[in-house]
C-alpha cells in the first residue's frame, strides 16, 4: 500500500472548482513533486489532505487511515505534517523554542523534547541561529525554521509548501541536500514547488495540476517533454512553436 | 543556554519571596494599616491578573469575562458563611469549582469568534451574569451579601484587628498562581498555548488541538480566578453584583496585564504594582469629592500605554533586551556546515 | 392588543436611533476594523453638548444637533488622529483598549465638571407632543428624533454606495494597501469615516435629549447595545446595524414589558451570544 493515496478529490468554493477529480500515489520514501502554474489548485489540494479544507467529494488515506475528515491536528499526529508558504513563527520566542513545540507532538517530557529539538536543528544547518529570535529571522531562515518544526514532531510524510520560494541560489542547494538527507533517514516527500531547479533533479514523480485538474503524472523527464505541461507554462502560442521545433530536429526549450 | 536562563529566573524568584515574606515586619508597614491594605490588593490584583494572563496572554484570548468567575468565586464563599453558616472552605471549592464549569459552558459559544466578535460576546456575558444576580432572590439580589461577625481566624478566614494574616493569605494565593503560570511556561501546556496564539492554523499543523487547549486554559483559569473572588469576599465582608461582576471589574484583569506585559510572567506583577498604588492613593486624595480625578489620570495612563508600548512593562523590557543582543553579535553565517570557519573576518 | 402595538412602536422608535448610533460604528469597524469603546461615551458628550445649549443658550435640540454633530465629528477626527492611527500597527486589540481609556476619561471629566445628577431639558419645542392613531401614541419628541435618525442612516449609506468619497472608503477598507497605490490618502479616509462615526452618534445624542435625561453614565450600557446591534448586524453592513437595531429595539421593549424591566437586557445579550452562536460573523458580516 501507498503511504498516501488520493482518490478522486473535488473541492469546490461555491461554484469554483479548485480541485476536480484529483488522483495520485505517493509511495515510502519517495519524493513526488505538486507543480502547476498559479491557481492551478496546489494549496487547495494540499490543504485537503492537510485536514485544512474537507474535499467536497473523493478520499485520501494516509499510512492505511481514512483522514479525508480529519481536522489538521489528527493529520499531524498521524505523521503527514506539512509546512507553510508563510510562516508565522512565534516571533518573541527564540527558534530553539520554535522548534521545541514541533517536538512536543511526540514527546510530552520537556527534557527528551529539548533533546530531539537539538538534533534537528543540527540536521537542518541551524545551530548558529537557534537562540535568535525567530521574529528577527531572515526569510530563508524562517523556511528552514518551519521545516525544522515539522521534522520535530517525527513526521512520516513532510509535505512541503512552496519552501524555496525567496531562496538565493546557496539556500536552495542547501535545502535540496537537506531534504536528499532526510530521505535516506526515512521520510517520504510530498513537495509543492514553483522553483524547478529544486524539485526537477530529486523528485522521483511529478505531478502537474493545472487549472484544478491533474494534466500529467510521471518521471521528471517525461514530463518536461509534456506538450500539455508545456503548453500549461507557457502557453499555445510558445508550445506550438516549440512542436515546430522539435518537429525540424532543433534543440528543444528546457525548463528551468 | 535556555537552561541556564531558566534558573536565573527561579533565584531571582525565589529571593523575592523571601522578600515577600518579610515585608510585614518592616517597621513602615507594620504600623500602617493603609500600607498593608495597598500591599494585599496588590498580591490579590496581581493574583487575579495571572490567573487572566493564562487565557488572556499565553493563549492570546482577551476575555473581558472573568469578573464573572471572580463573582462566582465570591459568591461561592459569600454563600457558605451568609446563607449557610458554614466556614467559607466549602463555598470557595464549591464557588471555583462552578467558575471552572461556567467557563466550559461559555467557552462554547465564544470560542468559534474570531477578534471583535469574541471580546463582545465576553461583554455581553458579564451584562447577562451581572443582571441575572441583580435579580436572582437567592443570592441576595441587588443587595448582595453582608457578612455578620465571626470568630477571627483561620477556620473562617477573617480578621477584624489587623491585616497581616490577609496578607499572608494573598501571598500564598498569589505564589501558587505564579507557580502554576511558571510551570506551565517552562512545560509544553504553556509551549501549546503560545503556539496557538501566535499562529492557530500553524500549531494546528504541528498536532496541537486548539480547541481542547483553549478550553483547558480557560477552565483553569476561571478555577483560578474563581479563588481570588473567595479571596476578595473574604476580605470585603460583603460582595454584590455591581462590585464583582461589572465590566470595570473584568477591565482590571485586562489593563493591569497588559500594562505590565500580555504573556509574561512578571507581567501581571509589575502592572498591579504601577496602578494599585495609583488607584488606592488617588482615590484616598482625590476620590469621593465627586472627583473621578482618579480615574481621568487611570484613562489616561491606558491610552498612553496602549498609543505607545502596548507590549507593557515587559515589552520595554525585552525591547532593550533584544537591541542590545543584536548589535553586539556579529551575524553569523548559518549555512557554513558545523566545523567550518566563519565566513565573515 | 393594543398593547403589543404600543410596545412595538416603542421598541422601533428606539430602534432608530441606535441604528444610527451603530452605523457609525459598524463604519468604523468594517473600515478600519477598530471597535470604538468611546462609542457611548461620545453619545453623552453630544448629548451634554445639546443639554447646555438648551439650557444656557434656549436653543433647542431640533437646531443643536448641528452642533452635537459637529462636535463629535471633530472629536472623532481627534480620536483618530491622535489615539487611533498609532494603535493600527499593533496588537489587535489596542485599538480597542486604547478607547477604554478614552471612554474613562470622558466620562470622569463630565462627573467632575457637571455633577453625576440627571440633567433634563424641560420646555423644548416638541415637550409633551403627540400623535394619537386610535389607541396608539406616538410621541412627538421620540417621533422626530427616530424619523431624522432613519433618515441620516439612509443618507450615510447612500454616501458610502454612490458617491466617489464612498468608494474611496469602500475601497480603503477592503484593501488599504491597493487603496493607497490607487492614489487614495487612507489616512484622510481613516480620519474622516471615524469623525463620520462620531458625527452619527453626535447627531443621535443631540435629538435625544428632547427626552432622555443626560448624565455621565449613560454611555455605558449604550455602547454596550451598539456592539452587540454592529456585531449582530455584521461588521460593515449598514443595512445589517439598521435590521439588528430595530430588533433589538424590539426585544428591549417586548422583554421589558412583557417580562421584567431588569430583564430586558439580559433578553437582548442573551439573544445575541444565540444569533452568534449560529452565524458567528453576524447576520450581514463581511
Amino acid at each position: 500500500m501507498a503511504l498516501l493515496e488520493v482518490h478522486n478529490v473535488t473541492k469546490k468554493f461555491g461554484s469554483l472548482v479548485a480541485n476536480n477529480n484529483i488522483s495520485f500515489e505517493v509511495e515510502k520514501e519517495q519524493i513526488v513533486g505538486l507543480i502547476g502554474p498559479n491557481g492551478a489548485g496546489k494549496t487547495t489540494l494540499f490543504n485537503c489532505i492537510a485536514g485544512l479544507y474537507q474535499p467536497s467529494e473523493g478520499n485520501i488515506i494516509f499510512n492505511e487511515v481514512d483522514i479525508t475528515k480529519f481536522p489538521p491536528y489528527k493529520v499531524a499526529r498521524l505523521g503527514a505534517v506539512r509546512t507553510f508558504q508563510i510562516v508565522h513563527p512565534l516571533r518573541d520566542m527564540t527558534l530553539f523554542d520554535n522548534v521545541l513545540i514541533g517536538a512536543y507532538l511526540r514527546e510530552p517530557n520537556t527534557e527528551k523534547a529539548r533533546q530531539i529539538t537539538e538534533k534537528c536543528i543540527k540536521k537542518c544547518y541551524l545551530s548558529k541561529v537557534k537562540n535568535k529570535y525567530a521574529g528577527d529571522l531572515t526569510i530563508g531562515i524562517k523556511k528552514r525554521l518551519g521545516l525544522a518544526c515539522a521534522l520535530a514532531t517525527g513526521p512520516k510524510l513532510l509535505m512541503l509548501d512552496e519552501s524555496m520560494a525567496g531562496l538565493t541560489t546557496t539556500e536552495i542547494k542547501e535545502s535540496v541536500e537537506l531534504i536528499k538527507n532526510l530521505r535516506k533517514s526515512g521520510i517520504t516527500f510530498l513537495i509543492v514547488e514553483h522553483v524547478m531547479e529544486a524539485i526537477m533533479p530529486i523528485a522521483d514523480r511529478i505531478v502537474v495540476l493545472n487549472g484544478g485538474v491533474k494534466i500529467a503524472e510521471g518521471q521528471p523527464e517525461e514530463i518536461i517533454k509534456n506538450d500539455q505541461v508545456i503548453e500549461a507554462y507557457l502557453g499555445k502560442k510558445y508550445s506550438k512553436k516549440i512542436t515546430e521545433q522539435k518537429g525540424s530536429g532543433e534543440e528543444c526549450l528546457t525548463l528551468g | 543556554m535556555n537552561m541556564i536562563k531558566f534558573r536565573k529566573k527561579d533565584i531571582y524568584w525565589c529571593l523575592f519571596i523571601v522578600i515577600l515574606i518579610l515585608i510585614p515586619f518592616l517597621p513602615v508597614v507594620a504600623n500602617n494599616s493603609f500600607i498593608q491594605h495597598v500591599l494585599i490588593l496588590i498580591l490579590l490584583f496581581a493574583s487575579m491578573s495571572q490567573s487572566w494572563n493564562i487565557i488572556g496572554g499565553y493563549a492570546g484570548q482577551v476575555s473581558f469575562g472573568h469578573s464573572v468567575f471572580f463573582g462566582i468565586g465570591a459568591y461561592g464563599a459569600g454563600m457558605a458563611v451568609v446563607k449557610y453558616g458554614m466556614t467559607p472552605w466549602p463555598g470557595i471549592l464549591v464557588g471555583a469549582i462552578t467558575a471552572s464549569i461556567v467557563a466550559i459552558l461559555i467557552s462554547y459559544p465564544c470560542f468559534k469568534l474570531k477578534g471583535h466578535y469574541f471580546a463582545i460576546a465576553t461583554f455581553a456575558i458579564v451584562e447577562i451574569f451581572n443582571r441575572l444576580f441583580m435579580i436572582w432572590y437567592w443570592v441576595g439580589g441587588a443587595v448582595g451579601l453582608d457578612y455578620s461577625l465571626a470568630e477571627e481566624g483561620w477556620k473562617n478566614f477573617v480578621w477584624y484587628n489587623t491585616k497581616i494574616p490577609y496578607y499572608y493569605g494573598a501571598l500564598i494565593l498569589f505564589i501558587l498562581i505564579f507557580s502554576i503560570v511558571r510551570w506551565m511556561e517552562k512545560n509544553r501546556f504553556g509551549y501549546y498555548l503560545m503556539s496557538v496564539r501566535e499562529d492557530q492554523d500553524a500549531a494546528e499543523s504541528l498536532g496541537v488541538n486548539s480547541a481542547m487547549l483553549k478550553l483547558m486554559a480557560m477552565t483553569v483559569s476561571a478555577f483560578l480566578t474563581g479563588l481570588c473572588g473567595a479571596f476578595f469576599v473574604q476580605y470585603n465582608f460583603r460582595v454584590d453584583p455591581p462590585m464583582v461582576m461589572s465590566l470595570s471589574m473584568s477591565m482590571n484583569f485586562v489593563l493591569i496585564t497588559i500594562l505590565g506585559g500580555a504573556g509574561t510572567i512578571f507581567g501581571p506583577l509589575l502592572g498591579a504594582l504601577i496602578l494599585i498604588p495609583l488607584q488606592e492613593y488617588s482615590r484616598a486624595i482625590w476620590g469621593g469629592v465627586g472627583g473621578g480625578l482618579d480615574l481621568i489620570i487611570f484613562g489616561f495612563l491606558v491610552v498612553v500605554v496602549m498609543v505607545y508600548q502596548p507590549r507593557g512593562i515587559m515589552g520595554i523590557i525585552s525591547g532593550i533586551k533584544r537591541s542590545t543582543q543584536n548589535t553586539k553579535e556579529v551575524q553569523p553565517n548559518p549555512f557554513r556546515k558545523e566545523g567550518e570557519k566563519n565566513g565573515i573576518t | 392588543m393594543t398593547m403589543f402595538f404600543q410596545v412595538a412602536i416603542d421598541g422601533l422608535l428606539m430602534g432608530m436611533v441606535y441604528a444610527l448610533a451603530a452605523s457609525g460604528l459598524s463604519l468604523i469597524w468594517g473600515v478600519m476594523d477598530v471597535i470604538n469603546f468611546a462609542h457611548g461615551e461620545f453619545l453623552m458628550v453630544a448629548m451634554y453638548v445639546s443639554y447646555w445649549l438648551g439650557f444656557l443658550m434656549n436653543i433647542d435640540p431640533i437646531i443643536s444637533w448641528i452642533a452635537s454633530g459637529a462636535f463629535c465629528f471633530l472629536l472623532g477626527v481627534l480620536t483618530y488622529k491622535l489615539i487611533i492611527r498609532h494603535c493600527l500597527g499593533g496588537p489587535p486589540l489596542s485599538a480597542l483598549l486604547a478607547t477604554f481609556g478614552l471612554a474613562m476619561i470622558l466620562k470622569n471629566v463630565c462627573l467632575n465638571r457637571f455633577s453625576p445628577n440627571f440633567l433634563f431639558l424641560t420646555g423644548t419645542l416638541l415637550d409633551g407632543k403627540k400623535i394619537i392613531l386610535g389607541d396608539l401614541i406616538f410621541p412627538l419628541p421620540q417621533l422626530v428624533t427616530s424619523v431624522f435618525a432613519l433618515v441620516v442612516v439612509f443618507i450615510v449609506y447612500y454616501i458610502i454606495k454612490r458617491t466617489r468619497l464612498g468608494w474611496a472608503i469602500q475601497a480603503t477598507s477592503m484593501d488599504k494597501e491597493a487603496a493607497e497605490l490607487m492614489g487614495i490618502k487612507t489616512d484622510w479616509v481613516f480620519a474622516f469615516v471615524f469623525g463620520l462615526g462620531g458625527a452619527c452618534v453626535g447627531i443621535a445624542g443631540g435629538l435625544v435629549t428632547s427626552y432622555l435625561a443626560v448624565n455621565p453614565e449613560v454611555g455605558g450600557i449604550f455602547s454596550l447595545i451598539a456592539f452587540i446591534t454592529v456585531a449582530m448586524g455584521g461588521f460593515g453592513s449598514i443595512p445589517g446595524a439598521l435590521l439588528a437595531a430595530l430588533f433589538i429595539g424590539l426585544i428591549e421593549a417586548f422583554g421589558g414589558f412583557y417580562i421584567a424591566p431588569a430583564f430586558k437586557y439580559v433578553v437582548v445579550f442573551g439573544l445575541y451570544i444565540l444569533v452568534v452562536m449560529f452565524r458567528p460573523k453576524g447576520l450581514f458580516g463581511w
